[in-house]
């Protein structure tokens, strides 16, 4: 166990040491990012994606990137916007001037990055989703479930894929993540 | 699985995302202060619990978040329209709503013994 003596304020990744996949899926967490949750009215959605340097999206589905920022459709309102680490996200949407409101949860997702060409089969081991190219096409993204918990699921390519998840359900999705990628190798 | 149209989506989503909320066009009396107890229990708690075709308020939680409003068939459990929030009830096509194919409680369990 960690010693807590010294290490009190440490950063703990909660899927630190998490390894899993199978042959045709790789399962990595993903390294520390910024995130907000930004609710705006469709009036200033320009005034925003100005001072974020990333376009919201506002068709369903769909997600922007650029400047190493990406921002992900969840609503006709709200949008799940997230940067590398340090991305200056909250102070960017207050600069925009325009009327929003931004919750920093950087801390409250983390997320698993699920690849290979069992990755769709993996992830529909718990998502109910159609995940075909046709259907999910890269750069789309979803709010949606994965067994008993929410994620939100951005595609990242052909076989590649972004889960957002609660942190504290990190640990069961990576669990059933594992369990669909042994599946889809079979 | 049961698949519902979300209009703010605009596709059909897995019923896994859906939550019920209730009859559907249920207006707030203007004057709810004034209006006696009758007319208030009348307003929140009584419910039509239709037989066949009903409005609801479904929410999309696991999806974009939004309420929207559905014309449902309580027998076949088949969505026949879904439509925004706020709009006014939508009137169905003529399409025979009620189909032969329902398992009702009648056809399947009325005999048993
Ligand atoms: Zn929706």
């Amino acid at each position: 166990m960690a010693d807590y003596g010294a290490d009190l304020v440490n950063r703990t990744s909660p899927l630190s040491g998490f390894h899993g996949g199978s042959s045709t899926v790789r399962l990595e967490a993903a390294p520390p990012a910024e995130r907000i949750s930004l609710r705006a009215r469709a009036e200033d959605v320009a005034a925003l994606s100005s001072a974020l340097g990333v376009d919201l999206p506002v068709r369903p589905k769909t997600s922007a990137s650029a400047n190493a920022r990406s921002a992900l459709w969840l609503g006709p309102d709200e949008w799940l916007v997230i940067a590398e680490e340090n991305g200056g996200l909250m102070q960017a949407a207050k600069n925009s001037g325009a009327l929003h409101s931004a919750t920093d949860v950087s801390h409250r997702n983390t997320a698993i990055l699920v690849s290979g060409p069992g990755a769709a089969a993996a992830i529909n081991a718990g998502c109910p989703q159609d995940l075909s190219l046709k259907v999910f096409p890269v750069g789309a993204c979803s709010r949606t479930v994965f067994g008993k918990v929410e994620i939100v699921l951005l595609r990242t390519g052909d076989e590649a894929f972004r889960m957002e998840v609660w942190r504290s359900f990190s640990d069961y999705a990576f669990g059933l993540l594992a369990e669909g990628a042994q599946d889809a190798a079979v | 699985m049961l698949l519902i149209h979300c209009p703010y989506c605009e596709e059909d989503r897995s019923e896994l995302e859906f939550r019920w909320a209730g009859e559907a066009h249920i207006a707030r009396p203007e004057n709810i202060s004034a209006i006696s107890d009758e007319e208030f229990a009348e307003y929140f708690f009584l419910r039509n619990n239709e037989k066949g075709l009903t409005y609801e308020r479904w929410r999309h939680i696991h999806g974009c978040g939004r309420f929207f409003n559905a014309a449902r068939d309580t027998v076949s459990d088949r969505f026949l329209m879904t439509y925004k929030a706020g709009m006014p009830k939508q009137m169905l096509p003529e399409t025979g709503a009620s189909e032969e194919t329902v398992e009702t409680y009648e056809a399947t369990e009325g005999d048993a013994r």
